[in-house]
C-alpha cells in the first residue's frame, strides 16, 4: 500500500513537472506583460502600460492579428470545402487514381514546411505573380487542405454505401443524396476538419514568411521581424492566451452540459 | 453514385499545379546554372558538388542532424513515461491533462519563442543549448500525444492476463506495454525529427546570429544571396535526408514487429 502511494506521488510530480515546463514561456509571457519598465528579464513593478500602448501606438502589430485571422479564417472555409469535396470524391474513385493522389496529398503533410513554402514561392514567381496576400491565401489553403482530406477520408471509408444507394433507390436526386445522407454522416470528420486547418493556418510562420510579400504581416512574421524586445508584444499574448482559454473551456464544456442534460432527462424518463 | 467520382478532378488539378509543380520547381532549380531565364535552361550538377565540397556546408548539415537526434531521443526519453503516467490516470483526470497539453500548441509557435528568448536572457547557456531546450519544448507535446494515444489504446486484459502468468509490473511493462506502444514511439519521432531538422526559427531566434542550421542556410540562400538555384539544391538534398531517415524508421518498425 506504501508503495502504491510512493508510486503515485512520483507519477504525479513527474507530470506536474512537465506541465510547469509547458507553461514556463506562457507565464513568462503574462508576468513580463505587466511589467513597469522594458525589460524582459527585469520586473520593476507592475503597470497596464504595454495594454495601453498595445491598443493606442502599435497599429501594425493589431493589423497583423487582423491578418491572421483573415488568412486563417479564408483558409478554413476553402480549405474545408474543397478538402471534403475532393475526399467524397476520391472515396468513389478506382483504387489507383486514390491511392496515387493520396500519396500526393501526402507530400506537403510529410515535407519540411520550408520545402513547400519555396516551392510555392518558385511557382508563383515563375508565372510572374509577385508575392501579396493572394499568394499568402493560396499558400495556406494549399498546405491545408491535405489534412482535411487526412480527417474526413476515414470517416468515408466507415460509412455504409448502402444508405446512399437507397435514398438514390428512393428518388433521391445525387445532390440530395450528397447534402441530405453523405455530409450529415461525416460532419464530425469535416468539424475536426476544419478545426486542424484553422489551426495549422494560425500557427504557420515558414510558408507565410516566404510567401506573403513586402508590408503583409501575420502575427508570427511581426514577431519574426522584430528587432528588440517590445513588452506590447507580451501584452498581444496574454490576451490571446486568454481567449484561447475561454474558447478552449467552453468549447468542452457545452458538450459536458449536454450529457449532463441528456442524462437528466434520461433518468426523469425513466 | 458512381459518378460521385468526379467530384475529384477539380482536386487532381489543383494538386498538379499547388503540389506537383512547386516540387519540380525546386528540381528544376536546383539541376540549373544560376541565372537562367525560361528559355534556356543550362543543366548542371555543380550546385550538388558545390554543397558536398565544402567543409562549412557538411558542417551545417551535420550540426542540424545531430541537434535535431538529441533532441528526439530526449522528448522520447522525457516524454515517454509522460504519455505512460498520463495512460494510467483515471478517464477524467486523463481528459483534463490532454486539454492542458493541448492548450498551449494553440498560442503561435513564435510568441511562446520569443518568450523562451526572454527566458533564456538570465542564463549564461551556449547558442547550441538555448536552441536545444526550444526544440525540445516546442515538439515535447507531439511526442507525448502520439505515445499516449497507442498506450491508451491497449486492452488492459493484456496486463491482466500478463500478471496472472506470472509477470511483475517491470516485466509486464518490457513485454507487452513497450512493444505495443512502437507505432506510437515511430510516428512520435517522426514529428518531432522532422520539423527539428529543418527548422530555422528556432535556431535563429535562440542560437543569435552565428548559429545556422541547414534550414537557416536555405533561407539566406532565398532571402539574402538570392541564389535560388543553390539554395534549393540544398533543400532537395535536406528533403532526401529526411525522406530516407523515415523510410529507414518505418523498415526498422516492420522488423521490429516480425520479431
Amino acid at each position: 500500500m506504501k508503495k502504491r502511494k510512493l508510486s503515485k506521488f512520483f507519477t504525479s510530480g513527474y507530470l506536474i513537472l512537465i506541465l510547469l515546463f509547458i507553461y514556463l514561456p506562457i507565464g513568462y509571457l503574462i508576468l513580463f506583460s505587466f511589467n513597469e519598465g522594458k525589460s524582459m528579464t527585469n520586473f520593476s513593478g507592475f503597470s497596464l502600460r504595454w495594454y495601453e500602448n498595445l491598443f493606442s501606438k502599435e497599429a501594425s502589430m493589431l493589423q497583423s492579428i487582423w491578418t491572421t485571422l483573415l488568412v486563417a479564417g479564408i483558409a478554413t472555409v476553402v480549405s474545408t470545402v474543397v478538402g471534403t469535396i475532393a475526399a467524397i470524391g476520391l472515396s468513389k474513385a478506382k483504387r489507383i487514381v486514390r491511392t496515387m493522389v493520396l500519396e500526393v496529398n501526402n507530400l506537403p503533410v510529410m515535407n519540411p514546411d520550408i520545402v513547400t513554402a519555396i516551392g510555392l514561392m518558385l511557382l508563383f514567381i515563375s508565372v510572374k505573380i509577385q508575392p501579396n496576400i493572394v499568394t499568402l491565401i493560396l499558400s495556406h489553403i494549399s498546405f491545408c487542405i491535405p489534412y482535411v482530406i487526412l480527417t474526413v477520408m476515414p470517416k468515408l471509408r466507415q460509412l455504409d454505401d448502402n444508405v446512399a444507394e437507397a435514398a438514390l433507390d428512393l428518388g433521391a436526386t445525387p445532390w440530395k443524396a450528397l447534402t441530405k445522407v453523405i455530409i450529415p454522416q461525416i460532419m464530425p470528420a469535416i468539424l475536426s476538419g476544419a478545426l486542424i486547418a484553422f489551426s495549422m493556418s494560425l500557427d504557420d510562420f515558414v510558408v507565410s514568411y516566404f510567401n506573403a510579400g513586402v508590408g503583409i504581416n501575420t502575427i508570427s512574421m511581426y514577431v519574426y521581424s522584430m528587432k528588440r524586445y517590445n513588452l506590447s508584444v507580451n501584452a498581444m499574448s496574454t490576451l490571446i492566451v486568454v481567449t484561447v482559454t475561454l474558447v478552449l473551456i467552453l468549447a468542452n464544456l457545452i458538450p459536458w452540459i449536454k450529457d449532463k442534460k441528456a442524462q437528466k432527462e434520461e433518468t426523469q424518463n425513466a | 453514385m458512381k459518378s460521385f467520382f468526379r467530384m475529384s478532378y477539380p482536386y487532381i488539378l489543383w494538386i498538379g499545379i499547388f503540389i506537383v509543380a512547386p516540387m519540380f520547381m525546386i528540381l528544376l532549380y536546383a539541376i540549373t546554372r544560376t541565372g537562367n531565364n525560361t528559355l534556356t535552361f543550362q543543366f548542371t550538377l555543380d550546385n550538388f558538388s558545390r554543397f558536398f565540397s565544402d567543409p562549412d556546408f557538411i558542417k551545417v548539415l551535420l550540426t542540424s542532424l545531430r541537434i535535431a537526434l538529441f533532441t528526439t531521443v530526449f522528448c522520447l526519453l522525457i516524454g515517454y513515461p509522460a504519455a505512460l503516467f498520463i495512460a494510467n490516470l483515471s478517464d477524467r483526470a486523463q481528459t483534463l491533462m490532454t486539454l492542458l497539453m493541448t492548450l498551449p500548441m494553440w498560442i503561435n509557435m513564435l510568441l511562446k519563442t520569443y518568450a523562451w528568448r526572454g527566458i533564456l536572457l538570465n542564463f549564461d547557456f551556449s547558442s547550441e543549448l538555448k536552441v536545444f531546450i526550444g526544440m525540445v519544448y516546442d515538439f515535447l507535446p507531439f511526442m507525448i500525444i502520439q505515445i499516449h494515444t497507442s498506450i491508451a489504446k491497449l486492452d488492459p486484459n493484456l496486463l491482466v492476463a500478463a500478471h496472472d502468468l506470472g509477470a511483475n509490473n517491470v516485466k509486464s511493462f518490457l513485454k507487452v506495454t513497450l512493444p505495443l506502444s512502437v507505432p506510437g514511439i515511430i510516428s512520435g519521432i517522426t514529428l518531432v525529427f522532422l520539423p527539428a531538422v529543418s527548422s530555422f526559427v528556432i535556431p535563429k531566434m535562440l542560437g543569435g546570429g552565428n548559429y545556422v542550421l541547414i534550414g537557416n542556410l536555405i533561407e539566406i540562400y532565398f532571402q539574402q544571396t538570392g541564389d535560388w538555384n543553390f539554395g534549393s539544391a540544398i533543400s532537395l538534398i535536406m528533403a532526401l535526408i529526411i525522406i530516407t531517415a523515415m523510410w529507414a524508421t518505418k523498415k526498422l518498425d516492420r522488423s521490429a514487429q516480425e520479431d
